[in-house]
């Protein structure tokens, strides 16, 4: 069982704060984390490759520091890892990301599975994995909450949706993404630590992966953001007076009146 | 990819300095300088008055394909009814229609489906449907092959789908095969009737701001939206339009995943989506326990509970009761924030409610710009006497 995970590293978002003065985001003192989501996909490749043998390959495309969060992964049970990074990278919406990891792994070779989180925290659009899957032309299955057995070149698994769970059953090679339920990520071990420290992680170029120029980083963006604003809301409601006796006794009044209670 | 500033141009006035999100910009030696980090947004390019700043000319491979005409809305059902979202979509799709002057199609996969006409009624012109039993449920890989194939032969120049799971699953591989931008999650779509582009806006970057994003030159111009985002027009029962059946080939189309089961949860039942009051804790609340204060708020006005995701993601409280961008995004007639603060990702779940109480002790919290009534006071000892004055 090859299983290939691919994370991302995204700003800790916790501390995201607006400098009331500049009106910025304060940037300094935010930790770079791996994504949430992206932990339940390795911790679930580990468990994969203990129990079927084989090995677990991280993967991310990002500036030179994502390698933190490859050495992460091998802590935590991935067995090598790549990173995929080029100024020619920068500003890739999820089309262009997708294509730079497809032309990756299609570098790597073999694999049975690809495991995606549900989706990152800073861009927040569940949408690499399922694009990432038809580049490659295999099938995906999104929001898996378990992988109940793998057989036979077949993978049935329990997905969630809004009003239920469905079982899935899918041939191999496919691609996954997961959600929080579906484990428990471990902590890393002091042999993972050790092996992270002295890792050697490859990296890999726009020309190390053959990919088209006109198809990564902000060239082969098919969407731009062209205006960022902070949302000015002007206050046009009502702010009760009083004593929080008469503040609560105000607010039931008006609720009564406009038949909302 | 890089950007630029150019050091002759550029006064050192630091009106970029502002604009940029992740304030990477700085001023050294009365010259703009941006750190490691920059993600290419553009946002100091627009706020420079000199033109100092440039962003490397970009050489799209894919001229821009004017041929493409007409809205469509992909429009998801559910067994043999329409999704609500799907005349949410319609009622947006008619107005961006409108304004662009072109047609509004909607396209729908099912079986024995009912309530088509609802479609014509909020404001469709044309419905491509195909109704055949092996489409009874949502199987993605039909989906996604049909739909990109509609989509090669009819060229609509702008494509809006569910944030759904389906739509959330299979429109990405839509936009994969079409090699076009798709917007996730969008909170406003407007229209540039200019350049007729399709004006996307969603919070994005992690903070609270919104950006608003454009796909220049691919088409169609894909979008999603999420439930309860758009209100839905007025239907009018006597508008009429023309289904088109469209030749479903099942042979050439093959799932390679299989729907075994379905199981539905009826633990979630509390679905927030539906409810007519909430009552939503924030972090405000300081402890698990407290929780216990909003359900007892929210039982005696009989609402559901909500939760901005600070207690979920700590374990106060489930996450299907999580209101926000990455949560549900609701609508009730009555929306009650206790300790919220009131974040772009939050508002983006809630600030359609028809009505909004704010409850807070900063004074200054951004929930307020949004609250019908605001009580400035401690949560601790605003909500006891609210429940106190409720019990009568
Ligand atoms: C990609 C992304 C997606 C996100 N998605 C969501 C989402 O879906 N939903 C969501 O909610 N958030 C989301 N967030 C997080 C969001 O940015 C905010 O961090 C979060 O909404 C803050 O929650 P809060 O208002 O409860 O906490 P805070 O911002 O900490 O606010 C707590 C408020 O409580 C008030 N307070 C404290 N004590 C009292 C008291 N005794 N009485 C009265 N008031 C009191 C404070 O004045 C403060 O305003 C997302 C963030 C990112 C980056
Ligand atoms: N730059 C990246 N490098 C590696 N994996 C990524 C990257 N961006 C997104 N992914 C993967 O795609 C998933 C969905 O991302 P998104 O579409 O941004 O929400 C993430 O959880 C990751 O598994």
């Amino acid at each position: 069982m090859n299983v290939l995970v691919c994370l991302k590293q995204v700003p800790g978002t916790t501390q995201v704060q607006i400098d009331s003065e500049t009106n910025t985001l304060v940037r300094e003192g935010i930790k770079n984390i791996v994504n949430p989501f992206d932990t339940y996909a390795l911790e679930e490749g580990v468990r994969l490759k203990e129990q079927y043998g084989g090995k677990v390959t991280a993967i991310s495309m990002g500036p030179p520091q994502a390698e933190e969060v490859l050495r992460e992964a091998i802590s935590t049970g991935a067995d090598e890892a790549v990173l995929l990074s080029d100024s020619a990278f920068s500003g890739a919406d999820t089309l262009a990301t997708a294509y730079t990891l497809a032309q990756a792994i299609n570098k790597t070779g073999e694999y049975d599975l690809i495991i995606c989180g549900r989706q990152t925290i800073d861009g927040d659009t569940a949408q690499v994995g399922p694009e990432l899957a038809e580049m490659l032309d295999i099938p995906v299955v999104t929001y898996v909450s378990r992988i109940e057995e793998i057989d036979n070149g077949q993978m049935r698994l329990q997905r969630m949706v809004e009003d239920g769970y469905e079982t899935i059953e899918t041939p191999l090679p496919a691609l996954i993404t997961v959600v929080k339920e579906i484990n428990t990520p471990r902590l890393p071990s002091l042999r993972g630590l050790t092996k992270a420290k002295s890792a050697v992680i490859p990296v890999w170029d726009a020309a190390e992966i053959g990919a088209d120029l006109n198809m990564v980083g902000r060239n082969g963006s098919a969407t731009w953001v062209t205006r960022i604003f902070f949302p000015q809301r002007a206050r046009q409601g009502e702010i009760l007076e009083g004593s929080p006796e008469e503040q609560v006794e105000t607010l039931i009044n008006r609720l009564r009146d406009g038949q909302l209670i | 990819m890089t950007i630029q500033i150019d050091s002759d141009i550029c006064t050192g006035c630091g009106n970029c300095l502002a604009s940029c999100p992740f304030g990477l910009i700085d001023i050294i030696d009365d010259k703009a300088h941006i750190d490691e980090g920059c993600t290419l947004c553009g946002a100091c390019q627009e706020a420079c008055e000199y033109d100092a700043i440039t962003i490397e000319a970009v050489t799209e491979t894919v001229a821009v394909d004017d041929s493409h005409r007409g809205i469509w809305v992909f429009a998801e059902t559910k067994g043999d009814r329409l999704k609500p979202v799907s005349t949410e979509l319609v009622s947006k799709g008619r107005e961006l229609a409108d304004t662009l002057g072109t047609e509004l199609c909607a396209v729908c996969f099912g079986h024995s489906l009912n309530e088509t006409e609802q479609l014509f009624a909020h404001g469709a012109d044309k419905i491509y449907l195909i109704d055949d039993p092996v489409l009874a449920n949502h199987q993605e890989d039909i989906y996604t092959r049909q739909l990109a194939r509609l989509i090669e032969q009819h060229r609509p120049e702008i494509v809006l789908a569910g944030a759904t799971a389906l739509g959330r699953s299979f429109i990405p591989r839509v936009a994969a095969i079409l090699k076009t931008g798709l917007t996730a999650d969008c909170t406003g779509l407007e229209i540039d009737t200019e350049r007729r582009l399709l004006l996307q806006t969603r919070p994005a970057f992690g903070g609270n701001v919104m950006a608003t994003i454009i796909c220049q030159a691919r088409r169609p111009q894909m979008a999603t939206v999420r439930p309860r985002v758009f209100k839905k027009n007025t239907p009018d029962q006597s508008r009429k339009g023309e289904i088109i059946s469209v030749d479903f080939n099942k042979e050439s189309i093959t799932s390679r995943t299989k729907i075994l089961d379905f199981v539905e949860d009826l633990t979630e039942k509390v679905n927030i989506e539906d409810a007519d009051i909430i009552v939503s804790g924030g972090r405000g609340l300081d402890k698990p326990e407290n929780f216990k204060l909003i359900e007892e708020l929210a039982a005696v006005m009989g609402a559901a509970v909500g939760s901005s995701r600070p207690p979920v993601d700590d374990g106060w409280i489930p996450y299907s009761h999580q209101v926000g961008q990455t949560g549900k995004t609701v609508c009730p007639r009555l929306y009650i924030a206790c300790g919220i603060s009131g974040s772009v990702q939050h508002l983006a779940g809630m600030q359609t409610s028809d009505t909004i109480v704010a409850i807070n002790n900063d004074p200054n919290a951004p929930i307020f710009e949004v609250a019908t009534y605001g009580i400035v006071g401690d949560l601790f000892e605003v909500v006891p006497l609210m429940i106190k004055k409720l019990k009568g």
